[in-house]
């Protein structure tokens, strides 16, 4: 950490703005790799090839999801039922799966991923439109949403769990366990939706009208951009992600529950944040997010790997880490 | 699904109508117990609903009416609407927290009806005229000592706990109590919330950091199902026991069908509420004098007896 300073101190007559960008994109991956050299001083194991390939692999549902939330946040929203959602569609994509089983064989599973897709655009279409047509604030909304989507879950599985049918539970593993030239089938998925993410937001017009309407609705009203329709297109990616990390979470334990992505909204608002996009809106870091949602699986694994912490402690000690990051980020600027 | 689920709630309805029309003459006993929000308690919703189906079909001078409540402060209002209208003869509650509950309870049982209190006691053990729970220590305890007997008394054990609760730290306890004096070494414990997901994530990082486990304790089932898929996916094979707790019925089936790595399981079984139900209703229609305090064992479950605890119909 305290390399960041020392490059922050050499660089004084730069100009603030453009320093900013600089250090909001540069900023999550410096700290990564702070993480992981101090990771590799406390349990040399900790860069072992399984474990790093085991964290960042399961790192993959908030990444994806975050990516999403890099366009909500980005554009001055907030959707707090992400969590609730990807269990929802979770639920709802293995019902599918088990009920078309029996007819369409291992088709069944593709089918389910479109259903998945169609699901949660329109889950996440809701979201927008209850936000902007509707003129809610997207904390109220978004919350009650997540309200709706744990009932759903739990009412669909009848507070029990509901499991993928076992003919097609062999045939989806390689979705999570798979590895495509030596990396996770997850990781690459990740990979790919954050590369269309920062396409969408960096090269495409929509990209900029999502980081005016966040910067400042009056300007990008004044300008001719559609709040409305900024804010609901970004509420559908994020539902489209939910579905993504959905996607690839269902073969990794083969059930749904109704504590499935309990508090999964809070890692991931914390994911971009970590990132670089401020809360307030504005630019989004699509990458920065991804490397967010690294970093704090990083942080987990490494209270368990190494043995100062009490078990008592790990949430506080967590809390500490990120607190510090953030600040860490604040006072470099 | 969601048809055959709105004619069950319709039908349901209609009983409970009908049961009012005729609550006059029959003997009423209230079921309060939270709703379904995770596994153990979706466990004890079924097997409280399928207690009271099977007595006001046994008997017809009595109606056992069930509530689920979503927190402490509905179970409280559940309380009032449930005693307002009419007396009640006997009341069995599966209390959110303890405090909350204690006064409101207290006033049920003012008004002369019979107080049955399951698993969570009141802050007031005079308030109680039966009270059923089951054995944390004991799930603790009985665990340890299979894990003593099966691994020749010594070994490395990775433990995961629960929430930070009473419920934990009793299995915990229990647990620790009788690893004491052998040569079983808990290589490392940590909260994995009850929570089939985080427990995953925990397994890897156990499996990443010792090179040699010989059995995992997970004092709750729904961690187990996350423990197993970790350690097949590692594909270690220094494992050789991996036991839960509780008595889900996914975990109960892998002990019937003789699973090497789980060939037993504790049960703290949620269809305790059923027992409580029934004693309590013995007491209302047979006399059967029931007042006092029962604890239920947490004996092994092998393959001999597992039918006893399985049931594939429930959601837990």
């Amino acid at each position: 950490m305290e390399d960041m300073s020392a490059v922050v101190g050499s660089t004084p007559l730069r100009q603030e703005r453009e320093w900013n960008i600089g250090w909001a994109d540069v900023g999550p991956f410096l700290a990564l790799l702070a993480l992981l050299v101090i990771g590799f001083v406390i349990n040399p194991d900790f860069l072992s090839a399984t474990n790093l390939g085991n964290v960042i692999t399961r790192s993959a549902f908030i990444a994806i999801i975050a990516v999403g939330a890099t366009f909500v946040i980005s554009s001055g929203g907030l959707d707090l039922s992400v969590g609730s959602m990807a269990a929802f569609i979770t639920g709802i994509t293995i019902m599918f799966m088990n009920s078309m089983a029996p007819e369409w064989g291992l088709a069944a599973i593709p089918a389910g991923m479109v259903v998945a897709i169609v699901v949660g655009t329109a889950c996440g279409l809701m979201n927008g439109l209850i936000v902007t047509v509707g003129k809610i604030e997207p904390f109220i909304a978004t919350l009650g949403t997540m309200g709706i989507f744990r009932a759903l879950i739990t009412y669909m599985s009848d507070g029990g769990t509901i499991p993928i049918a076992r003919s097609l539970r062999e045939a989806y593993r390689p979705v999570y366990f798979g590895t495509i030239g030596g990396v996770s089938v997850p990781i690459l998925i990740s990979i790919a939706v954050a590369a269309v993410a920062s396409f969408a937001l960096y090269k495409m017009k929509y990209g900029r009208k999502c980081a005016a309407v966040g910067a400042n609705e009056d300007v990008a009203r004044y300008s001719g951009i559609s709040i409305i329709k900024t804010r609901t297109i970004a509420y559908a990616i994020q539902g489209t992600c939910v579905a993504i990390a959905a996607i690839c979470y269902v073969p990794r334990l083969g059930a749904a529950t109704p504590t499935t992505g309990v508090l999964w909204e809070l890692q991931v608002i914390t994911a971009v944040v970590i990132g670089g996009t401020a809360l307030r809106g504005g630019k989004g870091h699509v990458w920065g997010t991804v490397a967010g949602a690294v970093i704090l699986e990083l942080i987990a694994n490494l209270m368990v790997l190494s043995d100062f912490v009490s078990e008592y402690l790990v949430a506080g000690v967590q809390g500490v880490i990120i607190i510090i990051a953030m600040l860490i980020q604040r006072f470099s600027k | 699904m969601f048809k055959s689920k709105l004619i069950a709630a319709a039908t349901i309805g209609s009983l409970l109508f009908a049961g009012q029309a005729l609550a006059a003459d029959k003997k009423v006993v209230a079921v309060s117990i939270p709703a379904a929000d995770h596994g153990w308690t979706a466990g004890v919703v079924y097997h409280a609903q399928a207690a009271a189906k099977e007595i006001n079909a046994a008997f017809p001078g009595v109606e056992v009416i069930v509530k689920t409540s979503p927190s402490a402060t509905a179970q409280v209002s559940a309380l009032e609407d449930l005693s307002a209208g009419r007396k009640l003869d006997a009341l069995v509650i599966l209390p959110y927290s303890s405090e909350e509950l204690t006064t409101p309870v207290k006033a049920v049982k003012d008004a002369g009806t019979f107080i049955t209190v399951v698993d969570r006691g009141l802050s007031d053990a005079t308030i109680q005229d039966l009270y059923l729970a089951g054995d944390n220590i004991a799930v603790g305890r009985n665990t340890a000592k299979y894990m003593i007997d099966k691994l020749g008394g010594k070994g490395n054990l990775v433990v995961l706990r629960g929430i930070p609760t009473v419920i934990d730290d009793e299995r915990i306890k229990g647990f620790n109590d009788a690893i004491q004096g052998t040569e079983l070494k808990v290589l490392d414990i940590q909260y994995a919330n009850w929570n089939s997901d985080e427990a995953f994530k925990l397994m890897q990082d156990y499996l990443a950091k010792y090179p040699q486990i010989d059995a995992v304790w997970a004092n709750d089932d729904d961690m187990l199902l996350g423990v197993l898929e970790a350690v097949k996916e590692s594909g270690r094979k220094d494992i050789k026991l991996a036991l839960g707790g509780n008595g889900m019925k996914d975990i109960v089936k892998k002990v019937i069908d003789g699973d090497a790595m789980t060939p037993v399981e504790t049960p703290y079984p949620p269809a305790m509420i059923k027992t409580a139900i029934y004693m309590t209703v013995a007491n209302l229609i047979g006399q059967a004098p029931v007042r006092g305090t029962v604890k239920l064992d947490a004996p092994l479950i092998t393959q001999a007896n597992a039918k006893e605890y399985y049931f594939p119909d429930s959601p837990f």
